[in-house]
Parts: structure tokens; C-alpha cells; sequence
């Protein structure tokens, strides 16, 4: 009996979570709904992402999942990478020359204020629609913002004390933007990760809905959509929040190495 | 330059701060300073809130520029004294490196000094025995209550062995417990490595209980009201209980309620 509630106690909540929200779904469906027409049963969705995977049948209109999904996380991680760097750079300049910073900040919450999406199709026209550039540059445009605050903060909000400290010890002001400055902004550049990797991934799918090749999610979640193929488009997006789960986790898995000194319940 | 021991440790002559000098927002903060503290002396600096005895401090640190005046530390200007790294310093928070390990927050000025490793691990060890706390080197500032996180704070100010040590409240945000624990072994430390201690506070207890001379303050603009005398000879818990202590802590509480009402 009690070794039966402990065997309990070791699952995690967020599986039976899990596990009744899908049964649930797929009961309903089954009850309501036998034709599935706006809403496939979970169970409909993972039989086409399985039967679509690498579309090896010659049965598929739209490109394989394994294809589009490649293709799709290319775009976002490559954006992702982009935007990281150009945030921390951006964020670095602002801090060693705060007269610029001044000038640039104001600038960079325009470019944020601005629905990036709205871009696309100017992008499209500049990068051209038939490589990843236009939908890298998107991309690119929504991570850098969360990014670029996050790292400024970080490296400007030093305390006081530690600042008078480092300047006791006739330290430089390069001495302490890598002892001190850069550090401190560890956890904030960290935290704009955790926010921008599953965003690259939602910037990438919207990006490839205004153009770019075919053999993407978007595409082929926008072509089964309109030919009424619900449990084809659902396999697609399964398949897109799988990606963007994956560099959540990645990113969370970063944030515990690059952080060995954090307290356990800072942690999620 | 060869320092013999009628060099004082910190000169401060004829010294005056102006915040904002020549705008609207103008403030004096010091008037006219003069400070001798000899080597090896511990000096307490004391007035009401806004008298600029953190200014004061701030100026023998060169974090500050004078308005005018002069102000030498082991002979050489504070500038100078800075480069060379002659002082220590501790703040009222511990502001430990959250990223570094206890003993790696102590090695800190000595890396930045280029001690060899070995060195620094020596110092920091040794350090850590001096503040009582020798099991803690591998622990992260976090898992350290907050005596603990200021007593590692006043070890990284004394790894290096500066003969000055500037101290900004450093004792002002403990319970009171802990605070004379920790007065103590300051007095300890201090009087083991032989080190000279300009140390802001609010607490006249404190002062009377530290230091070899207490100087007050008037504010607005700061200025040496008086510098009260402190002959106890070596301190210990007992001294809290004498009424030599309470005498002296008398003298520095009317001296304070003096500048209170101007005189």
C-alpha cells in the first residue's frame, strides 16, 4: 500500500495533466464529433504525423514533416543565433557609451513598438523569397529586442557598492566589464533566452506564412488548412511546438550550466 | 618613499566637497576638513544623517574628487594610494559576487593583483581561519546568513594585507547580537595584522567601543564639531559594562545632541 503511494507520488503532475487533458479531448471528439471536421481527435493527429514524418508513400501534396520541420527549425535557430548576437552586442555598445546608449534605446523600442510582422513583406521583396534570408531576418528582428534589454540591464545595473569596490582596487573599466559587468548580466542575457527560444520558433512559422519556399511548416500548415485536411495541419503543428519545446528546454538546460552558482529555487 | 611612523596614515587638510558646483542644484558637503589618524589607530567618524562622513570616507578612497584641499594617505596623494592599493574596503552591504565562491570573493583583489594561484588559495584559506570561518570557501554567498556574508566581505578587504581599512557602516544592517560579535573580532584582526581603521557610523555605542578617537561631525556643511578621546586600552565584552564605556558614550552623545541644535 505504501510502496504503491509512493510509486504515485513519483509521477510528475504535469503528466496526468497531460494525460487527462488529451483523454479528455479525445473522448469528446469521439462522442460528438465522428467526422472530426474542425477539431481531429489527438489520436487522428499523431497517426498523420507518424504517416507523414518522411512521406515516403508518394501520397503526400505537401512537403514530408521531418522536411518542413528541418527546414522551418533551420530558420529559427539560425534567426535565433542572429538576434542573440546582434542583442549583446547592441546592449554591450550601449554600455560602454552611454551617450549612444541614449540615442539607440529609444530606437530599438521603436523597432519592438513596430509589429515586426507587418515587415515580412517588405523582407520578402529586399532578401527575395526563394532562400531562408527574408524569414532568417524576421526572426532575427523579434529576438533582438528582449534580448538587447534584458543584457543592457544586466550589464548597467551593477550596485554601487561593487562598482566603488572594483574602482578601490584601481581596476579598468574593461577589468570590470569582465569581472563584474558581464557576470552580472549572465542571468538577465539567460532569462531573454528562455523568452526568445520558443518566440524564434512562432517568428518563423508567421514569417513562412507571408512567403518563402514550400517545403516549410507554415506552408504546409496554411495548404492542408484550406484543402480541409485538419489532422494533416495539426500534424504540422505538433510538430512546430515540439521544436519550440525542444529549445526551451535547451535553454533551460544552458541556464543551469551557465549558472552553477544559482540557488536550487531559482531554478524552474 | 621610506614611511617612518610619524608619517600619518591618512592626512586630510583643509578639504571641502561641493556637489553640482556652479549649478543650481549646488551642495556643500564638506567645509574646511582637517583629520590626522596615525598608523595603526582606529578612528570612528559619527554626526547625524547628511553630515558627509560617507563623503568624507569616499575622498581618502579617491572614488570622490576634493573640491579643494589636499588629502594624503601613507604620505603619497589618495590617488596615488588607490593605484597602489594601500586600503581595503568594506560597504554596510557585504556585495559579495554572487557568481564566485566564498573563497574566490576573497581572492578577488589578490587575482586582480596577479598573485600566483597557490598564493591566493594560501591568502584566502588563511583569511577564512582569521574570520572564523574555515569550512566555508566552497560555498556560494547565498547558503551564508548575513554575518557570515560580511565577515567573508571584511576578509576579501584584508587579503591583500592593506596597512589602511575604510569601512562604510559595515555592521549597520546586523542585529545587534551579531554586530558586537563581530566588533570583536574587528578589534582582533585589526590589532593582530597592525592595520590603521577610518570607520563611518551611526551607532555611538559603536564608536565608543571601536575606536581611539571619535570624531563628530556637524552637517550642512560637514565640518569637525569635536574629536572625543577613547583611552580604554584593549577592548573586550566586559568593556560594554564599564562605566568608563558609559562615560565615553555620554560624551560622544552630547557632542552629537550639541550639533544637533547648532552649537
Amino acid at each position: 500500500m505504501n510502496s504503491m503511494s509512493s510509486l504515485l507520488r513519483k509521477i510528475p503532475p504535469g503528466a496526468v495533466v497531460g494525460v487527462v487533458f488529451f483523454g479528455a479531448w479525445e473522448a469528446i471528439m469521439r462522442i460528438r464529433d465522428s467526422t472530426e471536421f474542425l477539431l481531429p481527435r489527438p489520436s487522428s493527429i499523431a497517426r498523420e504525423v507518424i504517416r507523414q514524418w518522411s512521406g515516403n508513400d508518394g501520397t503526400l501534396s505537401t512537403a514530408p514533416l521531418k522536411t518542413a520541420g528541418w527546414n522551418t527549425g533551420y530558420v529559427a535557430v539560425t534567426g535565433l543565433v542572429l538576434g542573440l548576437l546582434v542583442g549583446v552586442l547592441l546592449a554591450l555598445v550601449v554600455t560602454r557609451f552611454r551617450r549612444i546608449g541614449g540615442s539607440l534605446t529609444p530606437f530599438a523600442v521603436a523597432i519592438n513598438a513596430t509589429p515586426i510582422i507587418a515587415l515580412a513583406p517588405i523582407f520578402n521583396n529586399w532578401f527575395g523569397i526563394t532562400g531562408n534570408l527574408s524569414n532568417q531576418a524576421i526572426v532575427m528582428v523579434v529576438v533582438f529586442f528582449p534580448v538587447f534589454i534584458n543584457t543592457a540591464k544586466g550589464l548597467t545595473e551593477v550596485h554601487p557598492d561593487q562598482l566603488e569596490l572594483m574602482r578601490s582596487y584601481g581596476a579598468s573599466d574593461f577589468t570590470i566589464l569582465r569581472r563584474v559587468r558581464i557576470p552580472n548580466a549572465t542571468p538577465f542575457f539567460l532569462t531573454s533566452l528562455r523568452l526568445a527560444a520558443p518566440l524564434c520558433v512562432i517568428a518563423a512559422i508567421v514569417a513562412e506564412y507571408f512567403g518563402g519556399p514550400q517545403d516549410r511548416l507554415g506552408p504546409v500548415i496554411t495548404q492542408n488548412a484550406s484543402f480541409t485536411r485538419y489532422a494533416s495541419a495539426w500534424a504540422a503543428i505538433v510538430v512546430a511546438s515540439g521544436i519550440g519545446l525542444g529549445l526551451f528546454g535547451l535553454a533551460l538546460l544552458t541556464e543551469r550550466f551557465a549558472m552553477p552558482w544559482k540557488r536550487p529555487a531559482q531554478m524552474q | 618613499m621610506t614611511l617612518d611612523s610619524s608619517t600619518p596614515a591618512v592626512k586630510v587638510h583643509a578639504v571641502s566637497k561641493t556637489f553640482n558646483a556652479g549649478s543650481s542644484e549646488s551642495v556643500q558637503a564638506l567645509a574646511d576638513v582637517d583629520l590626522v589618524v596615525a598608523p595603526g589607530e582606529f578612528v570612528s567618524l559619527i554626526g547625524p544623517s547628511g553630515c558627509g562622513k560617507s563623503t568624507l570616507l569616499r575622498l581618502i578612497a579617491d572614488l570622490l574628487p576634493t573640491t579643494s584641499g589636499s588629502i594624503e594617505v601613507f604620505g603619497k596623494s589618495a590617488a596615488q594610494a588607490r593605484i597602489d592599493q594601500d586600503y581595503g574596503m568594506a560597504f554596510q552591504s557585504a556585495g559579495l559576487f554572487d557568481w564566485r565562491k566564498v573563497a574566490a570573493n576573497i581572492e578577488l583583489p589578490l587575482e586582480l593583483m596577479d598573485y600566483s594561484k597557490a598564493e591566493r588559495s594560501a591568502r584566502s584559506s588563511e583569511m577564512l581561519e582569521l574570520v572564523k570561518l574555515p569550512d566555508f570557501g566552497d560555498h556560494y554567498p547565498w547558503q551564508l546568513s548575513g554575518g557570515m556574508q560580511q565577515r567573508v566581505a571584511i576578509a576579501r578587504s584584508l587579503s591583500f594585507k592593506p596597512r589602511l581599512l575604510l569601512m562604510d557602516e559595515p555592521f549597520g544592517a546586523l542585529d545587534e547580537m551579531t554586530r558586537e560579535h563581530m566588533q570583536n573580532e574587528l578589534l582582533a584582526i585589526t590589532a593582530e595584522l597592525g592595520t590603521t581603521v577610518v570607520f563611518v557610523t551611526h551607532s555611538i555605542s559603536e564608536s565608543a567601543f571601536l575606536s581611539d578617537r571619535v570624531v563628530v561631525l556637524s552637517p550642512r556643511p560637514g565640518q569637525v564639531h569635536s574629536i572625543v578621546d577613547v583611552p580604554m586600552g584593549d577592548r573586550s565584552d566586559d568593556t560594554r559594562e564599564e562605566p568608563e564605556f558609559f562615560e565615553k558614550a555620554t560624551e560622544i552623545r552630547e557632542a552629537l545632541r550639541a550639533v544637533e541644535v547648532g552649537l
